[in-house]
């Protein structure tokens, strides 16, 4: 047992890597579906297993590759805040691979449910091994090899335009990447190692002959990483990806992929330049403040005109991704705080949002909100889900989405920005109007012909769908799983967390 | 856990019977009288529950009882206090009699989706509860928050597109007012004191410019939309396409009086009657509100519908409530308090009697009510009772609120008050007392018959019996006032 222990975070990329190349020699989507669920759970065990062990030491855990010690070998490094993400990126896809059997043999073609689970597995080996590891390089290579994984997964589905929105992705993710590629390349020359920390300290004395390449690099690391992110504006691949992928890829990639770019972005402001630099040289606060503004009141706005509920649920996203970075761009203990509980709070509600989404599908058909007329009636348990998530999504106070909103405002006013409590809050608004939208629709209209005959969702995609709708209400009511964590993780950034 | 009959159970158990009921009739969907069975053995259980607090509070006790954490430095708590107590009170005295009510209009009117009716309503209850006895302000915001939620499947009931579009203003009206403005003030409110909790005398006391303290207070009071202060008022009369039983909640059990009690516990309990009479903070709000309780009046009377006109007038009596608050004196904020009671005595009243009209002769515009004071003298001259409170006329209640919020203007140097008063007061008697003068002395449009040919038309026995007991009750008030009073003054008195 301990000496798995030793071994825990190289497993936590190990075990999901050959759980791909295991399901890849699998015809059958049962089969490889049901190593993707043993998987996804056993890295959900190994994620916990190492948020217990950080949060009880209280200490960093350090792993180096095959022995050979830092700065030449691979360093996998895991404090608080990345113990936080791999527990939410490995329980997000745990709950959606129990929904995913019925709902991939249902949008995926029957030789290709196999491939799909080899692309989830490989998609979340890239995005554990991005959280799990020190080394800047090692961050690339899982990078593309979740980005490409990603790329096959919203193509699989059966909309031809699924296609085109893969490769829409596949261009503005390859530049991104390869913007993270000249940054890191660019550290890589001006301090000679590829190690986060090594990096981190050899930076302080390299910034005063070389400040032009340095800042530079933290450039091309924030474009880079922000492309990822779909940070207004840089985040118009993500609709019609959302829109188009399969329902349980949309599910997976909307809890996971933006909030591992998120976490990565937070490594590199606070870890590896810290807070002074980043702050002070580049104007990264104002852009960011201002670019998060846009997201939130402009993606909020498409949102409202959309007729395609995921892709009105992506524009959605966006503008929750907003309120991360604005935490982000506020930077004091409170609102970063806020930030990062969100990056967990929206990860749970926007799941759950696009596995009901993805069951309305699986009985109707359809996706256009006109044709949802009457699902109320039809679907009850599954409507009800999507009005709790919608009351997160809307901040309402007894759901996660509340939590956060309460930390960036409180943060906020800390700094004494206080129009931007009043932002904060009227962008919050809008989401009223949208999920009003479908709410009005399910529960106001009559049934139409084409849903007259449909049945609520079977129990394999209600019971994920409802354990991620009741954590976003607990993480409402008990907020000391997330909120107590995102505090002390936010207080190690902005100490200068080594 | 200890199973007696002290304050902190009651408590306890005055938030769970309303949820317990909740989730209860969902189970009796197929019976419906066994459903209807578990709303009014809960609503009984609910005011004996309450009641049985009142000793306590008037003994000087002050229970409270904390759940859990949710946010550091902030509870789910919850503490009872004497203004606390007195919309308690009112909730959950009128709730049984509204759900007499109800169940005869439901009925009556073969309304569909009861089942979702009755749940919400004792959700919305439970709302109204949590509200009361909340502790701190961020426990307040959440219930508020729920009672808003609750309530909108209640006025949208009919689900026609006029309920849906209905629905739109009074969802958006006070999710807006609330998350925009009464949260970044309860947030501010944190911020600057250091705490949410409420307490007697306030917690701003030195902390604000008298500026900023007028700012703070601008922000709580149109943030709090269920006060309906103008010109945040309109999702009242856009909540009249909800059934009657569901006007009669939102106007005189549970909604407008939770706004207009969240008014009150602010300005006694977060910022005090003297930091604001010394500050001269609340100034602005006693011309703001006496400017809306007189608009609102005018308004009414230019309505034709019925439900219409009774709702300007809750918007007119609740800036009554406001306009007591903005005094800042000992005895404007005694006179708030009561006439958040008399005013639900008066206007569940007047709208049980529109209600009983709709479903007896199904008839909503006041030009249709000539002579029909033949066919249902009862529920007409209930319906003069509750004008005559809504007045302010003795012997009924209304006239001791009135009374006291003039009193109180004089305290604190507004005698201008006085003056609004008096206009207020004609204009009610403007735009209520002809409705009464015509159901009675015009015969009917069509019919040549002479009146009093005793052809009596009258609601069902279910609409009725509560019409009658809350009219009583306007006219018990008048003789109370002064225990209510005695209750309130506790809220008041200095620490």
């Amino acid at each position: 047992m301990s000496s798995i222990e030793a071994h825990l975070p190289i497993l936590q990329v190990l075990v999901p890597l050959f759980g791909a190349l295991v399901s890849a020699f699998f015809r059958r989507g049962v089969f490889a579906w049901a190593v993707a669920l043993v998987v996804s759970w056993a890295c959900f065990f190994i994620s916990a297993w190492l948020l217990v062990k950080v949060m009880q030491t209280g200490q960093t855990l350090s792993y180096v590759m095959g022995g050979w010690s830092v700065p030449q070998g691979i360093e996998y490094r895991i404090d608080v805040l990345n113990a936080f993400v791999l527990v939410l990126v490995t329980s997000v896809g745990a709950v959606v691979m129990l929904y995913a059997k019925r709902s991939v043999a249902h949008e995926v073609d029957t030789h290709r449910q196999a491939w799909f689970y080899t692309m989830y597995l490989l998609c979340l080996t890239g995005l554990l091994g991005i959280t799990v590891t020190g080394d800047a390089f090692n961050v690339f290579v899982f990078l593309e090899v979740s980005s490409l994984a990603t790329y096959v997964l919203i193509a699989l589905g059966r909309h031809r335009r699924g296609l085109l929105a893969s490769y829409q992705y596949l261009i503005v993710g390859t530049i991104g990447a390869t913007f993270y590629v000249i940054g890191i390349g660019l550290l890589y020359v001006v301090t000679g190692s590829l190690n986060l920390g090594d990096i981190a300290e050899r930076l302080g004395p390299a910034s005063a002959d070389y400040s032009r390449p340095i800042l530079a690099g933290l450039a091309f690391l924030t474009v880079g990483i922000c492309l990822k992110l779909a940070l207004f504006p840089m985040h118009v691949w993500l609709p019609n990806a959302y829109a188009y992928a399969p329902s349980v890829a949309t599910a997976f990639l909307a809890g996971t992929a933006t909030k591992v770019a998120v976490y990565l972005l937070l490594r590199i402001y606070f870890t590896l330049f810290g807070k002074a630099f980043t702050f002070a040289q580049l104007h990264v606060a104002e852009v960011l403040l201002v670019l998060s503004v846009a997201a939130m009141f402009l993606a909020s706005f498409s949102s409202v005109f959309e007729q395609h509920a995921k892709r009105m649920l992506a524009y959605s996203s966006v503008a929750q991704i907003g309120y991360i970075t604005l935490g982000i761009s506020i930077a004091n203990q409170l609102a970063l705080a806020g930030g990062i509980v969100h990056l967990f709070n929206h990860a749970v509600t926007k799941a759950a949002l696009f596995l009901a989404m993805g069951a309305v599908f699986y009985r109707t058909g359809t996706l256009r909100i006109d044709d949802f007329a009457g699902l109320g009636r039809k679907m009850p348990l599954t409507m009800a889900a999507f009005v709790i998530g919608g009351l997160s999504i809307i901040g309402v106070p007894g759901t996660a989405g509340f939590v956060s909103k309460w930390y960036l405002a409180i943060g906020a006013l800390e700094k004494g920005y206080w129009p931007l409590v009043f932002v904060i809050m009227l962008s919050s608004l809008i989401a009223v109007v949208y999920i009003g939208r479908i709410v009005e629709a399910a529960y106001f209209r009559e049934a139409t012909d084409r849903v007259a005959s449909v049945r609520e969702a079977p129990a394999s995609m209600l019971v994920p769908l409802w354990i991620l709708t009741a954590a976003t209400v607990y993480l409402g009511i008990d907020t000391r799983a997330t909120a107590d964590v995102a505090l002390s993780a936010a207080k190690m950034l902005l100490g200068g967390g080594r | 856990m200890n199973l007696a009959l002290t304050p902190e159970n009651l408590i306890l158990a005055a938030l769970a019977i309303p949820t317990l009921a909740a989730l209860l009739i969902p189970l009796c969907h197929r019976a419906p009288n066994l459903r209807e069975a578990v709303t009014l053995i809960s609503a009984g259980m609910l005011a004996i529950v309450v009641w049985h607090l009142l000793p306590h509070v008037m003994a000087g006790g002050r229970p409270e009882v904390a759940l859990f954490r949710i946010l550091p430095g902030v509870d789910l708590a919850f503490k009872v206090e004497p203004l606390g107590l007195v919309f308690a009170l009112v909730a959950s005295s009128l709730w049984p009699i509204n759900s007499i009510y109800s169940i005869g209009y439901m009925r009556g009117n073969g309304e569909p989706r009861q089942t979702t009716f009755y749940v919400c309503f004792a959700v919305a209850i439970a709302s109204a509860l949590g509200i009361a006895f909340a502790k701190n302000l961020f426990t307040l915001f959440i219930f508020y928050e729920l009672l808003t939620i609750s309530t909108y499947p209640l006025v949208t009931h009919k689900g026609s597109e006029e309920a849906m579009q209905g629905g739109r203003v009074y969802l958006v009206l006070l999710l807006a007012t609330s998350m925009v403005l009464l949260l970044p003030a309860i947030i501010a409110t944190g911020v600057v004191a250091g705490t949410l909790d409420f307490a007697p005398g306030g917690i701003l006391a030195g902390k604000l410019s008298p500026l900023l303290l007028g700012a703070l207070l601008a922000l709580y009071v149109f943030g709090i939309g269920k006060a309906a202060l103008m010109p945040f008022h309109f999702w009242l009369p856009a909540a009249m396409v909800a059934p009657t039983p569901v006007s009669a909640l939102l106007h005189a059990v549970a909604v407008v009086k939770a706004g207009v009690f969240t008014v009150l516990k602010v300005v006694v309990y977060v910022f005090g009657l003297d930091v604001l009479s010394k500050s001269g903070s609340s100034e602005w709000l006693t011309y703001v509100a006496s400017g809306a309780l007189l608009l609102a009046s005018l308004i009414a009377l230019m309505q034709t519908n019925l439900k219409a006109r009774l709702a300007y007038s809750t918007v007119s009596q609740l800036s009554y409530v406001i306009l007591a608050a903005a005094l800042a004196t000992g005895a404007g904020a005694m006179g708030g308090a009561l006439h958040i009671v008399m005013h639900a005595a008066g206007k569940i009243t007047l709208f049980f009697c529109a209600g009983a009209i709709y479903v007896a002769h199904h008839k909503t515009e006041i030009h249709q009510l000539d002579g029909i004071g033949h066919k249902m003298p009862i529920t007409m001259f209930a319906f003069l009772i509750g004008s005559l409170s809504v007045i302010g006329l003795p012997p009924l209640g209304g006239s001791w609120s009135k009374w006291l919020i003039g009193l109180g203007s004089v305290d604190a140097g507004f005698s201008f008050v006085i003056g609004v008063l008096m206009l207020s007061s004609l204009l009610n008697v403007a735009y209520l007392m002809p409705i009464v003068a015509r159901a009675y002395f015009v015969p009917s449009p069509g019919e040549q018959r002479p009146p009093g040919d005793g052809r009596m038309q009258e609601a069902p026995i279910a609409c009725l019996v509560p019409m009658v007991c809350t009219s009583l009750l306007c006219l018990i008030l008048f003789f109370f006032a002064g225990d209510v009073e005695r209750l309130i003054a506790l809220a008041i008195a200095k620490p």
